[in-house]
């Protein structure tokens, strides 16, 4: 304990990186998400805005980039990041990242939980004259919200996960917390004083995500 | 002019699997379905009927052919025009397909958010449809704390939110129990008379045209294989298909068991008398009998009415001495159609 207690400023620090870098990542990457996963959806075949084409692309583009392991992905993408918001290392960098390896995760969780709208709910929208992209829009997303937020929260709890790597390039939070404080010190309840508090995080972001799914399902 | 005409219609997919054949979902339809109609179209699954009334609104393009409606040709409309055709027609489902995520008040005011009614005109519309569909009181549920046939009189204020002039019904029953599916028929026949919506109605339900339809077509393997006013197909059905679908709510001539098991259990000669055009009544028939002295017994059949015009099948086993029996069906065969069942059935 007489080891955590010193530390416990930066600690309290790192929770914040933690949530600053797993909370832009999500904004970011889950509007690219929602994007692509409403690209993959709507261009499949019998759909919207079928295009065998281009479900194609974007299909194979999410196959290629989705299973790339994060820590691989975030040296390979740093070019790029480079590129893009003009560093590439330190939080600014690892959130660029995240939020692009997220949206390719992302677009698949939206696409499934779209395919489980009935396609006769989208067919009577058609029937009374809606447009394909108010149906999009009005109907489509509301109709999948309540899997969609757990789809999300799911994607929250991975984001907490990949962002602990974020040391390798600079960043901050608790993953670099625990390794360079706890792990390379021989500090073993700093270490899981992290634990704890990613604990805490999961716990309470699953709470509000079942919480706000049940209120779009109504059960 | 009909109000709805299909020229030589046909609609195909590609094949399943490559190198195999084109799928004719419809094939070389002809149909005129004139304002105020409720036109039944009546088929087993697979014959082609729901494809057939969803080229009507365009959710399926046709592959040939013509169709107009309402003076307008369907099959060259571009996406917007094709939204402007389909508020001016109303479509319920098999299935309801009623939006879950919004309330009932919310399910029937979306016709009208589309068509860009003014937003304080939307409230009173949508009341007044609830009020026409009793479902009043349930404006602020949601479709999953209603009943089957309450969902689907939601889907019918649905379709009706923008005065369309034609209301498509696809199978509007085949998930309904028999009680609620009269309900449901009721409020269908309501549309017609009371706001002379022209009806197109789906079904594979014999008694649904029975109850509701003024015209039928019987669809078959994508064709149509017999149409016209219902009294004429229920009552002389010419082919093989419409025959079995007018079986299921009249029993014709007995045949094969059946009538083996009538002829167990009923000695003398097994005669049917057809009533067939509308008018002609049992009386004389029953009365030739009774000159004659024939003794008879009623076995098997039964009389149906359809707007008013009654015509059935009636099934006597007939008892008598000497040529009484034939002296009786001659007086009778004029007057009647006269079926006698061979003697080894």
């Amino acid at each position: 304990m007489d080891d955590l207690i010193p530390l416990l400023p930066k600690l309290w620090q790192a929770s914040y990186e933690t949530l600053y870098i797993v909370g832009l990542s999500l904004l970011f990457g889950g509007i690219g998400g929602l994007i692509l996963g409403l690209g993959l959806y709507t261009t499949r075949s019998n759909s919207l805005f079928a295009n065998r084409p281009v479900f194609g692309v974007l299909n194979v583009l999410v196959n290629v980039f989705r299973p790339i392991p994060f820590i691989i992905f975030l040296a390979a993408a740093q070019p790029l990041a480079r590129f893009v918001t003009g560093t590439g290392i330190g939080n600014t960098a690892i959130i660029f990242t995240l939020s692009l390896a997220a949206a390719f995760g992302i677009s698949r969780i939206v696409e499934q939980n779209l395919l489980t709208v009935q396609p006769g709910v989208i067919e009577a929208a058609r029937s009374v004259g809606a447009s394909r992209s108010r149906i999009m829009l009005t109907l489509l997303i509301p109709e999948a919200l309540g899997p969609l937020i757990l789809g999300y929260t799911f994607i929250v709890v991975a984001l907490v996960d990949m962002s602990a790597v974020a040391g390798y390039v600079g960043g901050g939070g608790l993953g670099t917390f625990a390794i360079q404080y706890g792990y390379r010190q021989f500090h073993p309840v700093v270490t899981w004083a992290a634990v704890l508090v990613i604990i805490v995080i999961v716990q309470l972001v699953q709470f509000l995500g079942n919480y706000l799914a049940r209120k779009a399902l109504r059960r | 002019m009909p109000l709805i005409s299909l020229r030589d219609v046909t609609k195909s997919y590609p094949p399943s699997q490559r190198g195999g054949p084109v799928v004719n979902a419809v094939e070389g339809v002809n149909l005129d379905i004139d304002a105020g109609d409720i036109y039944g179209i009546i088929g087993y699954s697979g014959a082609g009927k729901s494809t057939l009334v969803r080229l009507i609104n365009a959710l399926e393009q046709a592959s040939s052919g013509s169709i107009v409606v309402d003076g307008d040709e369907v099959t060259t409309m571009k996406e917007g025009e094709l939204r402007r055709l389909r508020l001016g027609i109303g479509m319920v489902f098999q299935q309801f397909n009623l939006f879950n995520s919004k309330t009932v008040a919310g399910n029937v005011a979306y016709p009208l958010e589309v068509a860009k009614t003014k937003r304080a005109d939307i409230a009173p519309r949508v009341a007044e449809l609830l009020d026409f569909v009793g479902l009043a009181d349930k404006a602020r549920n949601y479709p999953e704390q209603l009943s089957g046939g309450q969902k689907q009189r939601v889907g019918i204020a649905r379709a009706l939110a923008t005065s369309p002039r034609i209301l498509l019904a696809d199978e509007a029953t085949s998930a309904l129990d028999p009680e609620t599916t009269h309900e449901v028929l009721d409020l269908l026949t309501r549309v017609n008379t009371e706001f002379g919506v022209t009806i197109v109605v789906i079904t594979h339900e014999m008694d649904v045209i029975q109850t509701l339809a003024t015209k039928v077509a019987v669809m078959d393997g994508g064709r149509i294989v017999e149409q016209g006013d219902v009294f004429d197909v229920f009552s002389k059905p010419t082919e093989a298909s419409s025959r079995r679908f007018v079986s299921t709510v009249v029993r014709g001539v007995p045949s094969g068991a059946e009538l083996v098991a009538l002829r167990q259990r009923h000695p003398g000669r097994i005669v049917t008398f057809s009533f067939r055009d509308g008018n002609t009544s049992q009386g004389p028939v029953f009365l030739a009998l009774a000159e004659a002295g024939v003794a008879f017994e009623l076995i098997y059949g039964g009389i149906n009415d359809i707007q008013g015009r009654v015509f059935g099948h009636l099934t006597l086993a007939l008892t008598a001495d000497g040529d009484a029996i034939d002296r009786a069906l001659a007086a009778i065969s004029p007057q009647v159609d006269v079926t006698e069942a061979p003697n080894h059935g």
